[in-house]
């Protein structure tokens, strides 16, 4: 068990910088999960802390070791990789043990560790079976029985469930948190679902283009998106963003199709003026009760029932821009129904119209 | 073969018929008047046969010269196929970790496979030819009695190398192309888990590798026995007294010398079952695919 | 790269250019020789570099041949070669792909049978029946013959199980398509399958033309006639035992036009090359 400490850590292929300097600290113990879109450079994040990839600048630490010149099988580590990377001649016995073997353990401790693992992941029964002859869920688990036998200081792991149908992948999911729980090792884990980061992380990395936009817990970031970027991406269906500038007096933000929205009592007053994209989740905007002024008139389109919700989508006064809606499962709506909505001045987000920044609050 | 087909009744037939008539004349007919005649012993005149039955076979078999053809091939065919493939394997590892590709390698090595055996052994006779080879030369002056043409043993080496120096580029292509197939991931995988470059190599890369390392030694062996005749017939003659006679150089020369017709008909037929057993071994394999 | 080895890195590209010089000198050598006079060759003073006479001995090569043994000209040869060589490729293409539609995309009676009977030639190559195909040759009066150089050769199962292997790949709802649209077998076969097989065909064609152009047993046994000599048996009849008499000039300038094409294909062909010769040896 140990802390992971990135220092300004970056990374160049040639000439291309693909990673433009991260700060993170790991706590002993904690999940952490690295998500981003396809390319934002995740893996080599991930790679790079697993000593497969050379750092090109920057401090990389484990235990509170400068780790940038250890080869990676000195830095105590266990990875799994999105294809499991098992040996494929060898037995799922033979799979765990490899590792043991090589650090020089003996024949009886490595059969305790082995098969306390494979009891552990319910493998028991398929110790001399070969890769080939596994389900993909049950290659998986081999994959991490290969990682927990090691008893190393931090477990990677590398979208490891993205080669399992849906249903599966939710149930490791579940597997993998309980199991890091258990264990209590440090765990870095990269992934491009926002389901899974947020399910299985005690505090996220959310990256973009190389850069880490924001570090938190899951609730934080949704709650306080701190870019344009992260708003976007964590929650689904997207948040609602509406360009629109802060009123003279500071109260409210007037969006470009002229509606207000009236904003929790002035603390924007200092930005008077400004132009700023406005958010709302989708789940965050309430039909119009009573006592609550309506802010727009919206004209459904389509409606999507996914059971315990329903999504509606649909225009500002029929002509504006697009709003998604989020509305209890119960609820009748038809496509072509206008709908009066509120934005709970509790709800919204503001972002700073040319850097996407959220504005303090 | 497939679900979905069409019905003619005459076309498939006009469609197959040019492969099965020449497959037909000139392999099914000959190879059969082969095992036929392999049977059958003819006087001196070409007047009179006698079917004999296996007395060819025994005759063959009592032959030193057949058992000193037999022994020129296993040692020439272990020789050739254990060297290439060796360097071939090493040279392939090597560009196979180039992070900036195994591309200009790859072209720079591949290439020898389009020349023709035998002129790789006029290249090499060339080299080492006793009085006007560049590197027979450095070898005399080395104090080597260099001379292919009187020493057996030269002379064999010398075949061994142009069959080598041919065989290494196809060898090399398999094995590269072999070790690209082995995931990435799975070498970091080992290196994590903590195996040094050369223990990643022999717990991991080379029994991957091997069944390609295994199809490649069969198809060696065949290149030994029968592509290797033109370096063969071009670098030594068989010679120098029969030091490099192989079993196919063999039946070339009794064939030619005419005569035996029927001991040369045998020593075919002996080849082709030696082919047919490797072809076997080589799908039986292919079939278990070893460790996928 | 897992481990940052400089020393390892370095030790790799040695190797790598030890064997490349293995590999390129003969070939090397030879093409310095070829630029040499004879009395030099003869003496084994040519050095490591080109030599004088860099055109005389092509020219002699290509247009008269050996002087001391009397050979053709390398020209005639050559013209042989290529015959060869083509009339191998284009003609094995040409009935594996038929042979190997009609396997696939048929179901008539004896199918199974000529499958095998094809299968079956897969490994034996013309060395094993030599006299026994020798006679049957000549009984048919092909010898000296382009004919009897390469029909013989054409027989064999590579290609068609490379086809054959190809066109399972190709998926039912084309058949269906084509069908639905009217088209017959041979429209199908000439509208559809043959457009699709093209890099197949081409590749096979690289590897095929490698292999009949390096042909040397045979042309050496069914050709009498020293004008039907392909290059590669006609480099063979250059060389003297007593050698004394070889004239290795000439010898060095045909064995560089004998590699030429062939080496040419593959470096030009590179793509294509490493497809087919990976793909017929499966
Ligand atoms: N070996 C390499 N050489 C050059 N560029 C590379 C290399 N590996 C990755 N990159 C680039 O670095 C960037 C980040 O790649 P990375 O694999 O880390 O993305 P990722 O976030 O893991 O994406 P995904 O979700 O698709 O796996 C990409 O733009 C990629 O093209
Ligand atoms: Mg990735």
């Amino acid at each position: 068990m140990a802390e992971v400490g990135l220092k300004n850590v970056k990374k160049s292929y040639g000439g291309m910088q693909v990673i433009h300097g991260i700060d993170c600290a790991i706590k002993d113990g904690e999940f952490m999960v690295l998500v981003g879109p396809s390319g934002c450079g995740k893996s080599t994040l991930l790679r790079m802390i697993a000593g497969l990839e050379e750092i090109s600048a920057g401090e990389i630490s484990i235990d509170g070791r400068v780790v940038n010149d250890v080869e990676p099988k000195d830095r105590d580590i266990a990875m799994v990789f999105q294809n499991y990377a098992l040996y494929p001649h060898m037995s799922v016995y033979d799979n765990m043990a490899y590792g043991l073997r090589i650090r020089g353990l003996s024949k009886a401790e490595i059969d305790e560790r082995v098969n306390k693992a494979a009891g552990i992941l319910q493998l028991q029964e398929l110790l001399q079976r070969k890769p080939r002859q596994l389900s993909g869920g049950q290659r998986q688990r081999v994959a991490m029985g290969r990682a927990i036998v090691r008893d190393p200081k931090v477990f990677l792991f590398d979208e490891p469930l993205s080669n399992l149908d849906a249903k599966l992948r939710v149930q490791m999911r579940v597997e993998i948190k309980q199991l890091q729980n258990r264990l209590g090792t440090t765990a870095v884990y990269v992934t491009h679902d926002q389901v899974e980061a947020m399910t299985l992380a005690d505090r996220l990395v959310v990256m973009n283009a190389g850069v880490a936009e924001q570090i938190g817990a899951p609730l934080e970031v949704y709650a306080k998106p701190a870019s344009l970027f992260v708003a976007g991406f964590i929650g689904s269906p997207a948040m609602n963003f509406l360009a629109g500038k802060i009123s003279g007096d500071g109260r409210a933000v007037e969006l470009a199709g002229g509606a207000r929205v009236a904003l929790a009592d002035g603390r924007f007053a200092s930005s008077a003026g400004r132009k700023v994209t406005l958010g709302v989740r989708p789940e965050h905007l309430v039909q119009d009760g009573a006592g609550t002024a309506a802010h727009f008139q919206l004209a459904i389109e389509l409606v999507e029932t996914l059971g315990a919700d329903t999504l509606l989508h649909g225009r500002i006064d029929g002509k504006g821009d697009g709003l998604i809606v989020r509305v209890d499962g119960a609820t009748m709506v038809k496509s072509g129904q206008t709908l009066a909505l509120h934005a709970p001045p509790g709800a919204l987000h503001l972002f700073d119209g040319e850097t996407g920044k959220r504005l303090s609050d | 073969m497939r679900k979905v087909g069409f019905n003619n009744k005459l076309l498939p037939y006009l469609l197959i018929a040019p492969q099965i008539a020449i497959t037909a004349i000139f392999f099914y007919w000959p190879a059969s008047q082969a095992v036929w005649q392999s049977f059958l012993i003819q006087d001196a005149f070409g007047t009179r046969t006698e079917f004999v039955w296996f007395e060819n076979y025994e005759v063959l078999f009592k032959d030193p010269t057949y058992f000193n053809a037999f022994i020129v091939t296993v040692v020439f065919s272990t020789a050739v196929a254990a060297l290439s493939l060796g360097i071939a394997l090493l040279l392939a590892v090597q560009a196979d970790k180039q992070i900036h590709g195994s591309g200009p390698y790859k072209t720079l090595l591949m290439w020898p496979y389009a020349v023709a055996p035998a002129v790789a052994g006029v290249l090499w006779l060339f080299l080492f030819q006793p009085s006007l080879g560049v590197l027979a030369k450095l070898l005399r002056s080395m104090g080597v009695d260099w001379n292919p043409l009187l020493n057996g043993n030269h002379a064999m080496i010398l075949v061994i190398i142009a069959a080598t120096w041919k065989q290494i580029s196809y060898n090399f292509l398999f094995f590269l192309a072999g070790l690209q197939s082995i995931p990435k991931s799975l070498i970091e995988a080992a290196a994590i888990d903590g195996a040094s470059p050369m223990r990643r190599f022999w717990t991991v890369i080379f029994p991957l590798l091997s069944p390609t390392a295994f199809f490649l030694l069969v198809v060696n062996v065949v290149y030994v026995f029968f592509d290797t005749f033109g370096i063969i017939d071009a670098v030594t003659h068989g010679g120098p007294a029969k030091a490099t006679e192989t079993l196919v150089f063999k039946v070339f020369q009794d064939g030619r010398l005419g005569g035996d017709l029927g001991g040369s008909a045998a020593q075919s037929v002996i080849l082709m079952f030696m082919v047919i057993a490797l072809t076997a071994i080589q799908f039986k394999y292919i079939e278990r695919k070893v460790h996928y | 790269m897992v481990e940052r080895r400089p020393f390892s890195n370095l030790l790799a590209h040695l190797i790598l250019w030890a064997g490349i010089i293995v590999v390129v000198f003969p070939v090397y050598y030879t093409l310095i020789a070829s630029t040499h006079n004879p009395r030099d060759i003869f003496n084994g003073e040519i050095g490591f570099l080109p030599g004088g006479v860099p055109t005389e001995n092509y020219k002699a090569a290509l247009f008269a041949g050996a002087k001391q043994v009397k050979t053709t000209p390398a020209t005639v040869m050559m013209l042989n070669s290529l015959a060869m060589a083509l009339m191998i490729a284009v003609g094995k293409i040409a009935i594996s792909i038929i042979s190997a539609y009609a396997v696939v995309y048929f179901n008539f009676f004896g199918r199974m049978f000529a499958f095998w009977t094809i299968f079956v030639t897969l490994m034996l190559p013309v060395e094993v029946r030599i006299y026994p195909t020798y006679k049957v040759v000549a009984d048919l009066g092909l010898l000296n013959s382009y004919w009897g150089l390469s029909v013989p050769l054409i027989a064999s199962a590579t290609a068609t199980l490379l086809f054959r292997q190809f066109f399972m790949t190709i998926p039912d709802e084309l058949v269906e398509a084509s069908k639905i649209d009217g088209a017959g077998p041979m429209r199908f076969f000439w509208d559809t399958v043959v457009p699709l097989s093209r890099t197949n065909m081409a590749a096979l064609f690289v590897i095929l033309f490698i292999y009949g152009w390096n042909q040397y047993l045979w042309p050496l046994l069914i050709t009498t006639d020293a004008t039907m000599d392909t290059i590669i048996v006609g480099i063979r009849r250059q060389i003297v035992t007593s050698d004394a008499n070889t004239d290795w000039h000439i010898v060095m300038a045909t064995a560089v036009l004998a590699m030429l094409p062939p080496v040419a294909v593959v470096v030009f062909m590179q793509r294509l090359f490493v497809k087919g010769l990976v793909e017929t040896e499966k």
